[in-house]
């Protein structure tokens, strides 16, 4: 069983008639951990999220929210949880705090303290100034940042967020990962993220776990999981384009060839960071001048690629 | 619950003019109409009453329910289409709270359309013969015609959850109040087959159970006829929309 706010998963699956969506999955996740679920469109994140909001009865295994079965105890996870699903389900009709008001209604918050709770949580949301205007006039951050207030409503001990700012700008976007930081630190929520931004799973999550096609290909912290890669790649580009020949020849000395540009030449680093002065020793000896020569660590992105041979970017534009 | 999601009904509707507009003008302008060009028709001897606008005034009472059907059935596949559905299925509200609480704001905006129905026509001559009680049986009837058909049109809207499929139905049942006794008593309609087919049309009970109250007073003849169609479509209605309901509201 799962801790009183915490999720365990294990061998869970979702199959539509000839489709398996989810193909038996496991992961465990601590209370007050973020945890990023990493996928391109249609790898099977959004049924994961159903399934353990209750909203989908999984097809075989089990899961457990906040110490409760999925399939069997449903109305008890439900209390537990608050979720933010893909694409803001708002009544464009009502107002940001009319919105709040019928939520803290539904949840069963007592009618005295509903006032209290709406104010506060449009205060958190920055929504204070926009409270009394209707949603359908609201930009798209708003209305993720309404959203996110509504799944806060009745104070759930975990979060599910599906790709909560898909469409967004980079603020809103910035706004919306310190709100979701803020309280997995100060409130201990423990939140479910999925997402396809490699950037916004580096920077948001305590651990990952990236699926592909239904099944988890990798997990753990985002630097371990880098550091399985564990190699930086170095990209060259001469200052004359004759030398492009002689500087791969040279670069292939420190490590197997990589994908690089027209013009440029890269090799991931068998000797990692430490290796780069004998890099540039060995290109002056060849008297190869440069014109750019960059460092790139490695990324959740070549992560993807090694564990599924996709890049997750090609899809995603992050 | 129920309170507030019939609260936010009444806000979604009267937030949008094109909904109320209609419910409340559209069936007095016909009212209007109808009775200025076939005020002759009331010469006709068996004509049941004495002003062609005492007769034609129970007609609004469908049209207004028609109207809750739409908004009804539009409402929900709304909040289909766009998730909020899925939202509420999240808290612990009840499939059939929320059912209702859809239902009773646009069934509240029926009563309201037909109060102002009774006062356009008390403005402009109709007199009640079932005296001030009939008053109050005919807004009874008002929401009673609107529970029954937005429970159809929930069911609809539940089914589909398309707003347009919910507009596409609306003028199939438009026809059934053209296809009734609206216009004339049947005993009164020369086509046969035009008798036969009103004759075999719910609505054409429901239309003469509230005339009777305007035009003869309490008749038990025509009342019951109207009552059963009621409880029967109601039932039916609210059956299959809360079996929709429950089938859109999948959670474990």
């Amino acid at each position: 069983m799962a801790p009183a706010s915490g999720i365990e998963v294990e061998n869970l699956q979702r199959t539509f008639k000839d489709l398996t969506a989810v193909d038996g999955i496991s992961f465990a996740i601590e209370p007050g951990e973020i945890f990023g679920f990493l996928g391109p469109n249609g790898a099977g994140k959004s049924t994961t999220v159903l399934m353990l909001t209750t909203l989908l009865p999984p097809s075989g295994g089990r899961a457990s929210v906040a110490g409760f079965d999925v399939a069997t105890e449903g109305p008890d996870v439900r209390r537990h949880i608050g979720a933010a699903l893909q694409e803001a389900a708002l009544d464009p009709l009502l107002t940001g705090r009319e919105h709040l008001r019928l939520q803290a209604s539904l949840q069963g918050l007592a009618k005295q303290t509903r006032d209290a709770r709406t104010v506060e949580l449009l205060e958190r949301v920055g929504l204070t100034d926009a409270a009394d205007r209707r949603v359908g006039g609201y930009s798209g951050g708003m209305k993720r940042r309404l959203d996110l207030a509504l799944a806060l409503v009745h104070g759930p001990s975990i979060l599910f967020l599906d790709e909560p700012t898909t469409g967004l700008d980079p603020q809103s976007r910035s706004d919306l990962w310190e709100e979701v930081s803020r309280l997995a630190r100060d409130e201990g929520v423990t939140v479910f993220l999925t997402t396809q931004y490699l950037e916004e799973a580096d920077q948001l999550a305590d651990r990952i776990a990236i699926i592909s096609r239904g099944s988890i290909v990798a997990e753990g912290t985002p630097d371990a999981l880098k550091g399985e890669i564990g190699r930086p790649s170095l990209e060259v580009v001469p200052s004359d384009a004759a030398d492009r020949e002689r500087l791969a020849q040279v670069l292939s000395e420190f490590g197997p060839a990589t994908a690089a540009p027209t013009g440029a030449a890269a090799v991931r680093l068998e000797a990692g960071a430490d290796g780069l002065a004998q890099v540039v020793r060995r290109l002056d000896a060849e008297g190869i001048g440069l014109n750019t020569f960059d460092l790139h660590a490695p990324t959740l992105d070549d992560v993807f690629l090694a564990k599924t041979g996709e890049r997750l970017a090609d899809e995603a534009v992050a | 619950m129920t309170s507030d999601l019939a609260r936010r009904a009444l806000l979604r509707t009267l937030r949008q003019p094109a909904n109320v507009v209609p419910v409340i003008f559209f069936p007095m302008l016909l009212v209007a109409i109808n009775s200025a060009g076939l005020d002759a028709a009331s010469e006709l001897p068996g004509f049941p009453a004495d002003s062609y606008l005492d007769f034609i005034i129970a007609v609004p009472f469908i049209q207004g329910g028609l109207f809750a059907m739409l908004n009804a059935g539009t409402d929900l596949a709304t909040d289909i289409e766009s998730g909020f559905l899925r939202r509420l299925a999240l808290t612990p509200v009840r499939g059939t709270s929320l059912l209702l609480g859809q239902v009773a704001g646009v069934v509240a905006l029926s009563l309201v359309a037909a109060v102002v129905y009774l006062t356009v026509g008390f403005i402009a001559g109709v007199t009640v013969a079932a005296g001030p009680a009939g008053v109050v049986a005919l807004l009874v009837f008002a929401v009673a015609i609107g529970l029954m058909f937005s429970s159809i049109g929930a069911f609809v809207g539940l089914r589909s959850g398309s707003p347009q499929t919910v507009q596409g139905f609306f003028p199939l049942f438009f026809v059934l109040l053209f296809l009734s006794s609206a216009n004339l008593p049947r005993d009164l309609m020369e086509q046969d087959w035009f008798a036969t087919v009103a004759g075999l049309n719910p609505v054409s009970y429901l239309i003469e159970g509230i005339r009777s109250l305007v035009v003869t007073g309490w008749d038990p003849a025509a009342l019951w006829p109207a009552i059963a169609i009621l409880v029967v479509g109601t039932l039916v209605g609210g059956a299959a929309a809360a079996h929709a309901m429950r089938t859109n509201l999948v959670r474990t």
